[in-house]
């Protein structure tokens, strides 16, 4: 069981040089055919002077340099990576097979229409297929990440209100939500409004009702929420946002949970976006890219990014739907992250409905059970009972003068990637874990007790978490002084 | 497929684990009224052969560019990808990776996505560049909330040379932010600015542009900074070997599309959005960037940094709201700058601008075309007129097995020629094009 509760790397060589520092001049890695046309002179004003000051390296130097920067590096595949609100699930290979297939890579995104009918048709069906597990009308596959489809979805609203008269001055958005969220919003032209959190970490809805009117535009939400409850008022919540005309949108970061057994569709929602990259295993590539298709009811269609993919049942052919004069435009250059696109469409069919269906249930009984295990050292931050993820607190530490932080270090240690620490931002000393449907028993029975042993350390011998992490090719990074001293580049 | 690890005896121990019964009690909380009481309208999941026989298929209703000869651009190109940039950005240990939260764990990534930073200002001779974006598009978008940011100008001043997929972005999103676009008119090809008011935060020009042209970029720079403007250059990153880099043409902000950079054409992404800019611009930046510093040992090591800017900490005040970015292709990237080198960069747009000016050549020769700008110089990429409806022209071309265009207007075609086409493909091009456009 590699990477389950022990250490996955040992103190090595410290990071390796830069390509810069293993340059030489004159040596190279690239090789070209011999220009068989008469060479032309670039014209004087516009030639470039000197040599581009890129690395001069042997193939061989490449090889070692970047498979040393893999080896430092942890991914899924090295070890257990419950990393809160960003679904680290097992990335199939099977996806990578396929997206391989020269009849996806290599097509040009200014083929003829009849020489792409397989993308299309994958693309058509992969967007039925999301609007069935949404509960939504049509999807648009353009977004390229999360927060690209937030800011989709906003834009959608507004032009949806303006539409009707007026596109309203303001989104509600929860105390505990992610970043993007009010990052989108101003974007989008709207004042963020926060809305806080009762007592149970659900949104209050006294005070939501408060807060609305008709100067709103919508409210942001995910459900489950981003503390891992689901929000059992919800219909009420849409019944008080639809009453003053408002739309519902629903930020997709926690749809994995309850794939097969909810639709935000039928919770309310107007719109909704997906990450590809989390609920449907995309790989997260070290920050991207990822794929945010956005999908809205009926009455939203119009406002679409222009093009959707069409279908012709009489001729049976699929095309590019451009006609769409309501559309927001286009919001990126060409259709989107197609190649991510090809690799959810794998997962989601490959998947299939009932196993579709046991993806959120196994998400949610592996946060649930890794919750129980831990919850008397590490105490929920909320009583309600967790879904795919749980916020729990590690305050009651800081008595001992260890932070959240802290544990994170030391669990790196222990041969684990640390849960997302300080978020949501509402709770104190945050530890929000999601161990993802495609942990063993073992593994967590493994990460619960590692974290138990941390508690443990906390309160007799706590040096070990300060001085964490010691196995990695770096300790402790000096975050301020990277800020304060810039060096951005060699 | 199911890659769930739990047997049925898992399932029961952990739900008593847990105090219950069954997993229907693990969506207790979820009101009836909104429970899905039916199956999802999705077929039942394959077996991973079963899979690949339907991927195959989709695929097999494709023409893809091993069947046919690639003289097409407008934003996505043709070029060489080496063996190694993909066995090396493949490795599974950076692609299951994400986000570098953890840096001690992450190092791999962050060390080189500060590779590729230093790569991007060694191209542009620019100051600063982040970890990426999503797209050429989309930085475009970026660099234009950071224009407006630095001048406190709301009106954007765009060449009509400019791509019309980067012009529409920047309509999309500007429904939003509020910023007005004006255009620039083109003269024989080129754009022409007379004068650019006071109350331009930026004006964008691409360089070579999008019908394959090298603008006079000098003065039309200067031109924006003598109004105060922010110099905002779309640049083709495999140019640069050969073309004055954009810091030199006097540009404050650089974009571009980084597909060109050893990634694959996937239908119009993944690509990369390639950003830089001078200092000035540092803390107007968007999304990731990578920082070295020293850890408690005093041993240099990396870091995301300047965090202050970003949505997680700034939330609705942040300079973008981007999170996820193109990590991955930026890392392909990496590779590829460092398997060309100087001389391999130079070589690349060398044999570029002379096979683009050899085809263009052949072609203006013919009767049955012209060239829509005979006396605009180019890099890669010019305009052709056909004697017949370019759609059909280019239809007529696919099925002699050449992938022509994008169709540029009513009349006009692009035409791209990368360094991977040879002479005799060349060749046979023209040929073909005279019996598609007569």
């Amino acid at each position: 069981m590699s990477g389950v509760g022990a250490p996955v790397r040992t103190t090595g060589p410290p990071v390796p040089a830069t390509l810069r520092e293993v340059s030489r001049r004159g040596r190279r890695a690239w090789s070209l055919p011999e220009m068989d046309v008469p060479p032309v002179e670039v014209p004087h004003e516009h030639r470039r002077e000197g040599r581009v000051g890129l690395p001069e390296v042997s193939e061989r130097d490449l090889v070692r340099h970047f498979t040393r920067l893999a080896q430092i590096n942890f991914g899924i595949d090295t070890g257990f990576y419950p990393l809160g609100s960003c679904s680290m699930k097992y990335n199939p290979k099977v996806a990578e097979t396929v997206a391989a297939l020269p009849g996806f890579q290599r097509l040009h995104p200014h083929q003829p229409e009849e020489t792409v009918q397989g993308a299309l048709e994958m693309l058509w069906r992969l967007e039925r297929a999301l609007c069935e597990i949404t509960g939504m009308h049509r999807a648009t596959l353009q977004p390229p990440a999360g927060a690209s489809g937030e800011l989709t979805g906003l834009l959608i609203m507004r032009a949806f209100h303006e539409k009707q008269g007026s596109p309203r001055a303001k989104v509600l958005i929860p105390d505990s939500a992610h970043g993007t969220n009010p990052a989108s919003v101003t974007l989008a032209g709207y004042r963020a409004v926060q809305v806080p959190s009762d007592s149970r970490g659900l949104v209050d809805l006294g005070r939501l009702e408060k807060v609305v009117d008709d100067d709103v535009a919508g409210l942001m939400l995910t459900n489950p929420n981003t503390l891992g409850l689901f929000e059992e008022e919800i219909q009420a919540v849409a019944a008080a946002m639809h009453r003053v005309g408002a739309l519902l949108y629903y930020d997709g970061a926690n749809l994995n949970a309850v794939l097969g057994r909810v639709r935000p569709g039928d919770m309310g929602f107007d719109i909704v976006h997906m990450n590809t990259h989390k609920t449907f295993a995309t790989p997260h590539g070290g920050g991207g890219p990822g794929a945010g298709p956005v999908g809205v009811t009926e009455r939203l269609e119009p406002f679409l990014p222009a093009p959707v993919v069409g279908f012709d049942p009489e001729g049976q052919r699929y095309f590019w739907d451009s006609d769409r004069p309501d559309s927001i435009g286009r919001v990126h250059g060409f259709g989107g992250n197609f190649g991510v696109l090809v690799r959810a469409y794998a997962y989601v069919f490959g998947h299939g409905r009932d196993g579709l269906r046991e993806v959120g249930e196994r998400a949610v009984l592996n946060a649930n059970y890794l919750a129980t295990r831990v919850k008397d050292a590490y105490p929920l931050a909320y009583p309600g009972r967790p879904m795919h993820e749980f916020v729990a607190t590690a305050k009651r530490f800081r008595s001992h003068g260890v932070r959240a932080m802290d544990i994170a270090k030391r669990l790196i240690d222990l041969g684990f990637h640390p849960p997302t620490v300080y978020f949501p931002l509402v709770v104190e000393e945050a530890l929000m874990v999601e161990p993802t449907e495609t942990e063993s028993m073992e593994t967590l029975d493994a990460f619960a007790e590692a974290l138990l042993q941390v508690a443990r350390e906390a309160e007799t011998d706590p040096e070990p978490l300060h001085e964490a992490p010691t196995t990695t090719p770096v300790r402790r990074l000096d975050e301020a002084k990277a800020a304060r001293e810039l060096k951005l580049h060699w | 497929m199911q890659f769930a690890p739990h047997t049925d005896d898992d399932i029961r121990g952990m739900l008593e684990a847990c105090g219950l019964a069954s997993v229907d009690e693990l969506y207790a909380d979820v009101p009836a009224a909104v429970r899905l009481e039916r199956d999802l309208s999705i077929p039942q999941g394959l077996s991973e052969m079963e899979l690949v026989a339907e991927m195959r298929r989709l695929a097999g209703r494709n023409r893809n560019l091993d069947d046919v000869v690639s003289i097409a651009g407008g934003g996505a190109y043709d070029h060489y990808d080496p063996s190694v940039g993909w066995a090396l950005a493949g490795r599974s240990e950076i692609y299951t990776s994400y986000t570098p939260y953890q840096p001690e764990l992450s190092q791999g990534v962050l060390q080189a996505l500060f590779e590729y930073q230093s790569m991007i200002c060694e191209l542009t001779g620019l100051d600063v560049s982040n970890a990426s974006l999503y797209d050429g598009p989309t930085a475009l978008v970026e660099a234009v909330n950071m224009a407006r940011s630095a001048t406190r100008r709301d009106r954007v001043l765009v060449s009509q040379g400019l791509d019309r997929r980067y012009l529409h972005t920047l309509e999309s999103y500007g429904r939003g932010s509020g910023y007005r676009i004006d255009t620039a008119p083109l003269s024989g090809g080129v754009t022409s600015v007379a004068e650019v008011g006071e109350d331009i935060a930026a004006l964008v020009v691409q360089h070579p542009s999008f019908w394959g042209n090298l603008e006079p970029i000098s003065e039309l720079f200067d031109s924006a900074h003598r109004a105060g403007a922010r110099a905002i250059h779309v640049f083709d990153p495999l140019s640069l070997g050969v073309l004055r880099p954009p810091a030199d043409v006097g540009a404050d902000i650089a974009v571009a599309e980084g597909q060109v950079l050893g990634n694959h054409l996937n239908y119009g992404g993944p690509y990369l959005g390639v950003i830089a800019a001078r200092s000035q611009d540092v803390r107007r930046m968007p999304g990731r960037i990578v920082g070295e510093t020293t850890d408690v040992e005093g041993r240099p090591g990396y870091v995301l940094t300047l965090q202050a800017r970003e949505q997680h900490i700034r939330r609705e005040k942040a300079a973008s709201n981007i999170c996820t970015n193109q990590t991955l292709m930026a890392v392909a990237a990496t590779v590829y700058m460092s398997w060309l080198g100087p001389d391999g960069l130079a070589e690349v747009g060398s044999q570029c601008l002379a096979k683009a000016t050899y085809a263009a050549e052949r072609l203006g020769s013919l009767s049955c075309a012209e060239l829509v700008w005979p006396d605009a110089d180019c890099f890669k990429e010019f305009a052709v007129r056909p004697g017949r409806a370019p759609r059909d022209v280019q239809r007529g071309l696919f099925e002699a097995g050449f992938l022509v265009g994008p169709i540029a207007d009513a009349e006009s075609l692009l035409v791209a020629v990368t360094e991977r086409r040879t002479r005799e493909e060349i060749d046979r091009f023209v040929k073909a094009f005279e019996e598609a456009a007569s």
